[in-house]
């Protein structure tokens, strides 16, 4: 009976090492670098029509429009990749993933939203690239190198941005959420599989 | 622990284990490839927590058995090694956790 227990115990053990090494593994590598470049792509968008809005209330409409499909279009992204590489999305790295990630991004949101209650908008994109680079450093510790690279280039545009003119705001985030999401997801779409 | 000792004995000709595969390294390495399309031999060694040469001569084993293919190419001016799964690598893997899964089912201890 306890030598029975024992194989069991043995196997089980193994089949818990091989999925801990998968995911793992997959941590390195589910992060889908195409959604990423997509992501990009809407960001340059973004900056080109907030350049063309008249009101802070306009530009704040716009940025905050392109957060929403940004989150949209990474989760679809995250779910595609996820599901051909056949893991799930509640596997630990990306829980681990998403507890690092989201703290950052909601204190963003307050801060934004008592920003705009006071009309103080000057500092809200230096404020932006810094959650957001904190929240993907912390959230990519386990990925591969690319994304806490990545989230240190944007804390270090965010801070560059806070001491920048109010007139330079769409070309720093342009440069941030449009230039790096895309290069970065390139970059992590060719050396890890999309 | 002399008991599970027996155990790990037992387990292995009774179930024609694949030795090549049930060595922890080697298990590590094929599971991890297993996941991803390809790794690099520093990515490797990062997710296993392995040393240069631990990773090396478990790598080379694996290549020599035909389950997993070396890709060497520069990257910029860095050599770079790349491993993949090969199709004769990931039969023998699902083969391996088919084994751990039917023993799991077949070991699993009675209720009193």
């Amino acid at each position: 009976m306890g030598l029975r227990a024992d194989m069991h115990e043995h196997a089980l053990d193994n089949i818990k090492f091989i999925r801990s090494t998968m995911e793992n593994a997959t941590a390195f590598t589910a992060l889908p670098g195409y959604g990423m470049a997509v992501v990009g792509l809407s960001a340059l968008v973004a900056a080109w029509l907030s350049g063309r809005t008249q009101t802070d209330e306009g530009w704040l409409a716009v940025w905050t429009a392109e957060g929403m499909a940004a989150i949209l279009l990474g989760f679809l992204a995250m779910i595609f990749k996820a599901g051909q590489s056949g893991m799930s999305l509640l596997s630990q790295p990306a829980r681990r993933f998403a507890l690092g990630f989201a703290p950052p991004l909601l204190a963003g949101a307050a801060l934004t939203a008592a920003a705009a209650r006071v009309n103080h908008y000057g500092e809200v994109p230096g404020m932006w690239l810094l959650l957001y680079g904190a929240g993907v450093s912390t959230g990519g510790t386990f990925s591969v190198k690319a994304v806490p690279i990545m989230g240190l280039c944007f804390m270090a545009l965010g801070a560059i941005a806070l001491f920048l003119p109010y007139e330079f705001r769409n070309l720093i985030l342009g440069l941030g959420f449009g230039g790096f999401h895309l290069g970065f997801g390139l970059w992590i779409a060719r050396k890890h599989g999309g | 622990m002399a008991v599970r000792g027996n155990a790990v004995r037992m387990i292995e000709p009774a179930m024609n284990l694949d030795q090549l595969i049930h060595e922890r390294v080697r298990l590590g390495i094929v599971s991890a490839l297993a996941a991803s399309k390809s790794l690099t031999f520093g990515e490797l060694k990062e997710i296993l927590e392995l040393t240069d040469g631990n990773l090396s001569i478990h790598a080379r084993k694996l290549e020599d058995a035909g389950y997993v293919s070396v890709r060497k190419y520069f990257e910029g001016r860095r050599p770079q090694t790349a491993y993949e799964l090969t199709a004769v690598g990931r039969k023998a893997f699902e083969k391996y956790v088919n084994h751990m899964e039917a023993l799991i089912r077949a070991m699993k201890p009675k209720e009193k």
